[in-house]
């Protein structure tokens, strides 16, 4: 039953990542460009479903909603003012200025909030009355069900998170797939000269890209601090850089191969934790990673690239 | 009397090594002197190690073309090994620079052996996957070393991961002591000792890009195809870039570890390989000076930026994308040309003014 345990938790934990990663290979895809500010939009969120929850007590769906809208602004301001005036520029350079968003969104996020840890709430429980031994009629919050009389645990969190990343998943497929946004979009990703004589506004579209992996990132900031409750100005970046990884792992600019590699890394991670070693867990991650792109040097679901001479 | 042309390389070469030399004279005066503020004067080593990093990482971005993100992990390497070196021979090794050297040559070898390693495996891939394998390997390393215990008696070295399990002889001393990293070390590193080692690393990488071997690593970057075809071996001279730059990394880890009375492996993280890297494409890729004018002005930045208290790090980042931007975008660019060629012309024309008036007269 553990290892059940643990294979859930690693979904789970994989979920987060795989819906950190969407935002990573869907601007890698189309941008060619790495976006390492993407963790820290994804405290941004956190933080603004935090205080929109408990500062002005709106109901934890609204909250998310706020933290959403703010986030996908917050990716089109970024987008506009940092990356989009090195839309010709090497990558490199392009890479570095995404470095300076990190530290400026990090930095800020200090000064405006503290770097004291805030608790995130708790916003996947119900409320169950109980009768406690001697006679007494509580209400105790209830975070999660027991299967398999109590052997079995999963929490809430742990079925909202999945859940959500399904939904993500299949709602993204269809965009891409059908409507005229994500068609203009993967053919973007093909060709960006083919695609503007096409009369496809090439600007727009990695706008609306970059919006999209923004708005995605507040609901994974949601999700990863219902998950581990702690929300620091620095919470975003490990799990920014392993939803990299992960993205990596599943073959980069693939939306499928976000999922697989975010839900491989998660459940790799819970199960080094589990059976291997706590403080080891990461290299282990890493030292998978590893080997999977020696075995496989363009991730899971990558299309190989042809070199042309 | 034949007047010898001295090539643009050359020129470059020793404006460069004039530079080094002659900032360093300038600091080395200043500092005897007592004219440096103690704030700077206590960053003079950190500088050196972190030139010599960023140097060593513009042989691998900027000469072989590779994007590195895992040199803290060399830098790491250097350091334990260095400083352990640098603990194991305090009683054998009276002299403090000669066991800085050493622990600096050690250092450096142990890098270079790591960088072998994970060059088998890394230099097999191509761009990004290059990029985010050396990202994996610098966390591996880091996470070793936040594990790591090693420990000297009579009989010895003695090492284990996760617990102590050392089982050290009385007498004998634990030095590598997993989270807590390295403690109590002796502080030996000098600034002429970093001055040395900045010159050493330039000498190196400035013969290896004038020799054969430098240019068949240029021609691997430029286009490996047509290299691969004309018979360089990728190989070897990529693998002869990525140990070099692992190597001087080393010593400059060891250098930078023993201006320190403790050495733990969350110093030498992501975030630092990000800063060297940040270092490299600042200063251009492939110029040398450049990264260590970059180097320099950065990591004095953060303090001279004092003034702004909490706000420091914000504006060090928006200086960095401001930079960025600057010298990348074609529009600003354009900008900063047209105002030059304004200002060209209104002194142009002041000239004429000045030249008409005399004629006048």
């Amino acid at each position: 039953m553990s290892f059940l345990n643990f294979l859930i938790s690693g979904i789970s934990l994989g979920s987060i990542y795989a819906i950190i990663a969407l935002g990573y290979t869907m601007v890698y895809g189309i941008a060619k460009m790495l976006n390492f500010a993407h963790g820290d939009v994804i405290m941004v969120g956190a933080y603004i479903c935090f205080f929109a929850v408990s500062r002005y007590s709106l109901p934890p769906l609204v909250g998310i909603l706020v933290a959403m809208v703010i986030c996908t602004l917050l990716g089109i301001i970024i987008e506009k003012l940092a990356y989009k005036p090195l839309r010709a520029a090497p990558s490199l350079a392009v890479l570095i200025t995404a470095i300076g968003v990190s530290y400026f969104l990090q930095n800020a996020a200090q000064l405006l909030w503290s770097s004291n840890p805030k608790v995130f709430p708790m916003f996947f429980q119900r409320m169950v009355s109980k009768t406690t031994p001697d006679g007494t009629v509580q209400i105790v919050p209830v975070n999660g069900i027991d299967l398999f009389g109590g052997e079995l645990r999963v929490s809430y969190v742990t079925i909202v998170t999945i859940l959500v990343c399904l939904i993500i998943m299949l709602a993204l497929t269809a965009f891409t797939g059908n409507t005229k946004m994500g068609k203009a979009m993967r053919a973007c990703s093909e060709d960006k000269d083919a695609a503007r004589l096409m009369g496809i506004n090439v600007n727009t579209t990695i706008s609306v890209t970059f919006a999209i992996g923004s708005g995605l990132a507040a609901i994974a900031g949601v999700l990863l601090c219902s998950a581990y409750p702690t929300l620091v100005p620095t919470t975003g970046s490990m799990p920014g850089i392993k939803a990299f990884t992960a993205a990596v792992f599943g073959g980069i600019g693939s939306i499928p191969g976000a999922l697989l590699g975010g839900l491989m890394l998660g459940v790799i991670e819970i199960m080094a934790k589990a059976y291997v070693s706590t403080q080891l867990s990461d290299a282990i991650v890493f030292a998978v990673l590893i080997i999977v792109l020696l075995v496989k040097p363009t991730g899971l679901l990558g299309r190989p690239v042809r070199e042309k001479v | 009397m034949t007047v010898k042309r001295i090539s643009k390389n050359t020129r470059t070469t020793f404006i460069t090594y004039g530079f080094v030399a002659a900032a360093f004279a300038v600091l080395q005066v200043l500092n005897s002197s007592g004219d440096l503020s103690p704030l700077l004067s206590g960053m003079l080593i950190p500088i050196c190690a972190w030139v010599v990093m960023a140097i060593s990482l513009n042989l691998t971005v900027g000469i072989l073309g590779e994007l590195s993100l895992g040199h803290a992990g060399f830098m790491s390497v250097g350091a334990f090994m260095g400083t352990t070196a640098a603990i194991a021979l305090q009683r054998s090794v009276e002299s403090a620079p000669l066991r800085l050297a050493i622990a600096i040559v050690v250092g450096a070898v142990f890098a270079a052996i790591v960088g072998f390693l994970i060059g088998i495996p890394v230099l097999r891939l191509n761009g990004d996957y290059l990029a985010i394998v050396t990202l994996a390997f610098g966390e591996i390393i880091k996470s070793i070393f936040t594990n790591l215990y090693v420990g000297i008696d009579e009989r010895g070295f003695h090492m284990s991961l996760l617990k102590d399990r050392t089982d050290l002889l009385p007498g004998g001393k634990l030095i590598i002591a997993g989270p807590m990293g390295i403690g109590g070390v002796e502080r030996i590193s000098t600034f002429i000792a970093g001055f040395v080692l900045i010159m050493i690393c330039l000498i190196v990488i400035f013969n290896l890009v004038n020799s054969r071997a430098g240019r068949a690593i240029m021609a691997l970057r430029d286009n490996r195809i047509a290299a691969e075809s004309v018979g360089i071996s990728v190989t070897k001279y990529k693998m002869m870039a990525f140990v070099t730059s692992a190597a001087m990394a080393g010593g400059a880890g060891a250098l930078f570890a023993l201006n320190y009375s403790t050495v733990v492996a969350n110093k030498f993280d992501f975030n630092n390989s990000i800063l060297v890297l940040v270092f490299v494409v600042l200063g251009g890729l492939g110029n040398m000076l450049g990264s260590i004018i970059a180097a320099a002005a950065l990591t004095i930045l953060p303090e001279a930026l004092r003034q702004f208290a909490d706000y420091r790090m914000l504006v060090y980042a928006i200086v960095l994308i401001l930079v960025m931007l600057g010298t990348n975008n074609p529009q600003i660019k354009n900008a900063f040309a047209t105002c030059f060629d304004w200002l060209k012309g209104v002194f142009r024309k002041q000239s004429a003014k000045v030249s008409g008036e005399r004629k006048e007269v």
